[in-house]
């Protein structure tokens, strides 16, 4: 029991002497605060990979943070108020809670830091000095259009399963959702909320969790409601990977339902070239946060603040429709060409 | 010798009767759950198809489930169950298909794994005395990091695995019934492994030290049990359990993936208290569990058919676990 | 002729830092007799008993069962020579039935080695031997052997107890204040069940605070005072009033002696 216990305190004393070499080593350089949702999403790893490259170009002194979990407000706040306390010269963050991370940000801006929200806009979108993101509607509408031209006729009367990621339909969810409705053809009604479309061809919309455990259940139970769709919407490419299980395991895996999804990590463009998804809107993580960075630097040097792109209130970082059965009418790349850039 | 016989009154006799028959609550429930739902939902619901379904939506929950039953019933809880069950298919992925390793060998590795963190939690809670609760919250934090450093945060793709390891989803293979009803080999392995621990714990005297250990750990150790042993290979084959829960997840969703099943841990302890199983220690069942896991699943699929948001399904599973502890605690006032 | 004893101590010590238990503690127990022990509060007969039953490792002295050395490192190790505890808490497990905690830590298996390893229990087994030896001891309103615990009255959980300790004992019994949570009537039924159990011919060690429940059933009276052994009294020789005197130190041994010339 005491040796357990003394290996314990070793333990302990050997991280906290590494802790303090980490932290002595890593002085003078400007101080860059970058916190993502959590260590468990490849595409918030991905991007802390192309912020850590950026800094090392850049020669920042990157601090990272994740949440313990995607709903997890608190621990974001902690990450900026020790990052003021550090005296950094500016933050990207990937927002937990839009809304609730907006004192701490404005707290980080009156001390003078650059704050850049990533990913997704801040509610409202002026409480960050500027937004690097996906245009999510715009990609949601590639995977539409995309999706109604390869049916051609039979999307008149297609059968529809949307498969989203949470009930409390948070910003990236809905744009992802209504574009795709969009680019179908869907009367969406309130573009800011799904489920009020009355269009018959939408089947109805049940939750992944962006997982393949939460794609392959919430498929099981659209199908059980319609058991004659011809088109699955997914969130993002875990949850169409879960969709397919569920699909193969009814038999519908021979070509008669058309998978669409958001994404372009390399899971997923390996997944479009093997047939399980039809096409994936691609979105570039990495460029998000060097570019943050590049941002954070130019601020910090010249005191100039990022634009947004011309007509958006937000910086956009590009979205690329990535698919190996091209259709007239939406630019696309095929998955040799995506799985060069893809990320995660 | 005549001692007084106790005046027994029809509540008492019902309590005796509950105490007696702790599984009879859930039992109950699942049959009005199936039957309200055959009414409202109708034959979507109940059909063999769909209901086979459940039974294979709740597979995971029911393993993880009887696993977290054997730590509740010494009066101890395990919070790291799902990652346990995410790690360990992590290293069935990784050996298997990254390293292209014999699939038997990442299978034995992903159940080692299960076999260590169930060992590590096991000597915390009985040899350093910390609480179960304390432990466990910890672990699920270290296994939780571990996840990530091994799997990288990738993801091993359906296609990936069904190339280099099919073995590793075996546990999806199906069989198809007349009338529709399909049964996956994991959920065959699942009601294996209920009988097992049923066994273990009903008919074993190692299920009679389990169940001592956790209703009166002095009593126990004076009858001359090992307590801290029981607790221990209690942990163990906890972290086993969760071990082969991750196989069948990944027979499940085809893949290996660090996300995983979220909500899973929940959703365990969730079956493991409608099951009627004491946070107390001491007192429930294998089989309170499995109908604890089914009467989520029906709860879970049935409104969803019935076309009810997924705010009506979270409130409802709560009531009923409301419920099943103001029950747990009615039937336990009995001894005081 | 004197009398043989079946279970002796001699001289044991036990320190706690500087605090003195027992401080050269003599014993004896006789074969069939019930002998109580009393003593104030902190008179070490606690740590007396323990050592008898295994609980406590003394620094020095000798235990004697049957006329032959033995040492004790567990409370297991007591069971297993013969002597049998009751607790005061009587250490049932409140939610198992009553034969479940009648073969508690000693669960009998069946399907030989392949069995005993698996701990496959012979539950036919357990249970008709725990009904005959409730029948036996005359605890017959217990009708349903599989009752839990936790459903009967304090009386009938004490005779539990005490039918466990009796089943299993082949030498002593130690109870501790088999009577302190009973009232009257059952106290009276316990104290019968002691007496019974004696009569089968195991030799009883009754620690007791009740003095009329001490002088009602013992057959010689251990009082123990200052961590050691202050005297033996006979009941029927001594009033209730000498032997708490003695217990408090108010009166010695030889005091009663001159008392009763």
């Amino acid at each position: 029991m005491t040796a357990i216990f003394k290996g314990a305190v070793c333990a302990a004393a050997m991280a906290a002497s590494l802790l303090s070499a980490g932290i002595a080593a890593a002085q003078d350089r400007p101080i860059v605060g970058f916190i993502t949702k959590t260590e468990g999403n490849p595409f918030f790893v991905a991007m802390r990979l192309g912020a850590e490259q950026m800094a090392e170009e850049l020669d920042l002194d990157l601090r990272s943070f994740a949440a313990r979990s995607s709903d997890d407000n608190e621990s974001q706040v902690q990450a900026i108020e020790n990052l003021i306390a550090a005296g950094a010269i500016g933050i990207a963050i990937v927002p937990n809670d839009e809304a609730a991370i907006v004192p701490a940000v404005e707290r980080a801006r009156e001390a003078g830091l650059l704050v850049i929200s990533l990913n997704t806009a801040l509610v409202p979108a002026e409480a960050a000095d500027a937004t690097f993101t996906t245009d999510n509607r715009a990609g949601g509408i590639l995977i539409g259009e995309w999706a109604r031209a390869h049916l051609g006729d039979a999307a008149d009367t297609a059968r529809i399963a949307m498969l989203d990621a949470a009930e409390n339909q948070g910003l990236v969810d809905v744009e992802r959702d209504q574009g795709f409705m969009e680019g179908f053809g869907i009367d969406v009604k309130d573009p800011n909320r799904w489920g009020d479309e009355e269009d018959e061809r939408i089947c109805g919309h049940a939750m992944t969790l962006g997982s393949e455990a939460g794609g392959r259940t919430a498929m099981e139970t659209l199908l059980q409601q319609c058991p004659d769709i011809t088109v699955v919407y997914t969130v993002n490419e875990p949850a169409a990977a879960g969709a397919y299980q569920a699909l193969r395991a009814v038999g519908k895996d021979d070509g008669s339902v058309t998978i669409v999804s958001f994404d372009g990590g390399c899971p997923g463009v390996a997944d479009v070239a093997d047939g399980v998804i039809g096409a994936t809107t691609q979105q570039y993580p990495l460029l998000m946060a060097s570019m943050a960075l590049e941002a954070i630097k130019e601020f910090a040097e010249t005191g100039e603040r990022p634009e947004p792109t011309p007509g958006l209130d937000f910086f956009n970082t590009g979205t690329t429709l990535v698919t190996d059965a091209p259709v007239d009418g939406v630019e696309s790349i095929d998955t040799t060409a995506a799985m060069e850039i893809c990320w995660g | 010798m005549e001692f007084q016989l106790q005046r027994k009154s029809k509540t008492r006799a019902f309590r005796n009767f509950l105490h007696r028959y702790p599984t009879v609550i859930p039992a109950v429930t699942l049959a009005i759950a199936v039957g309200l739902f055959a009414l409202i939902v109708g034959e979507r619901f109940f059909s063999p198809f769909n209901l086979t379904l459940v039974m294979q939506q709740v597979t995971i929950i029911g393993l993880l489930g009887i696993a977290q039953t054997l730590v509740i019933l010494t009066a101890g809880i395990d919070l790291s169950v799902g990652v346990i069950m995410i790690l360990s298919s992590v290293v069935m992925g990784r050996v298997s298909v990254t390293y292209g390793l014999p699939v038997e060998l990442a299978l034995f590795l992903g159940l080692a794994t299960g076999f260590l963190c169930g060992l590590f939690n096991g000597l915390l809670v009985a040899l350093i005395r910390l609480p179960p609760f304390i432990v466990t919250l910890g672990t699920w934090s270290v296994y939780g990091a571990i996840i990530y450093l091994v799997s990288r945060s990738e993801t091993i793709r359906a296609q990936q695995i069904e190339d280099t390891a099919p073995f590793l989803q075996w546990t999806g293979n199906m069989i198809r019934l007349e009338g529709g009803a399909v049964i996956t080999y994991g959920t065959i392995l699942l009601l294996v492994v209920a009988a097992a621990v049923w066994y273990l714990l009903n008919r074993s005297s190692y299920g009679r030290h389990i169940y001592a250990t956790g209703d009166e750990p002095d009593a126990a150790r004076l009858a001359g049990i090992k307590t801290a042993r029981t607790l221990i290979f209690v942990y163990v084959l906890c972290g086993v359990l969760c071990a082969l829960a991750g196989w069948v997840l990944i027979g499940r969703i085809g893949a290996v993936s660090p996300l995983g099943n979220q909500t899973a841990n929940l959703d365990a302890i969730t079956a493991v208290v409608i099951g009627g199983t004491s946070l107390f220690g001491g007192r429930g069942s294998i089989i309170g569990t499995l109908m604890g896991a089914l009467i989520v699943g029906v709860f879970r699929n049935g409104l969803a058919l019935a076309g009810l948001d997924v705010l009506w399904q979270e409130f409802s599973v709560g009531l009923l676990i409301i419920a099943a502890v103001t029950i747990d605690q009615w039937v336990r006032k009995m001894s005081a | 002729m004197k009398p043989q004893a079946i279970l002796e101590a001699r001289s044991l010590e036990k320190y706690y830092g500087s605090v003195v238990a027992m401080d050269g503690a003599d014993f004896d127990l006789y074969r069939g007799e019930i002998l109580a022990v009393i003593g104030d509060n902190g008179a070490g007969k606690s740590t007396l008993i323990k050592a008898l039953s295994g609980a406590v490792i003394p620094d020095s002295g000798q235990i004697l069962l049957d006329g032959k050395p033995v040492h004790f490192r567990s409370p297991l190790d007591a069971r297993n020579a013969g002597i049998e505890t009751v607790y005061q808490t009587l250490a049932l497990s409140p939610a198992l039935s009553i034969a479940d905690n009648m073969f508690l830590g000693r669960e009998l298996h069946s399907g030989g080695t392949f069995g005993r390893m698996l701990g496959n229990m012979n539950m036919r087994q357990m249970r008709n031997q725990a009904r005959d030896m409730l029948n036996e001891l005359g605890l017959t309103t217990i009708q349903d052997i599989n009752q839990p615990v936790e459903t009967l009255s304090g009386g009938q959980r004490q005779g539990i107890a005490v039918a466990r300790a009796a089943a299993f004992a082949s030498q002593v019994i130690i109870l501790d204040e088999p009577t302190a949570a009973l009232g009257v009537k059952e106290s009276l039924l316990v104290l019968k069940l002691i007496r019974d159990v004696r009569d089968r011919g195991i030799s009883i060690v009754l620690i007791s605070h009740n003095m009329p429940h001490v002088f009602e059933i013992a057959d010689r009276i251990h009082i123990h005072r200052m961590g050691r052994r202050g005297a033996v009294v006979d009941p029927k020789k001594i009033t209730m009033s000498d032997a708490v005197a003695i217990m408090t130190g108010a009166l010695t041994v030889d005091d009663t002696a001159e008392k009763q010339a």
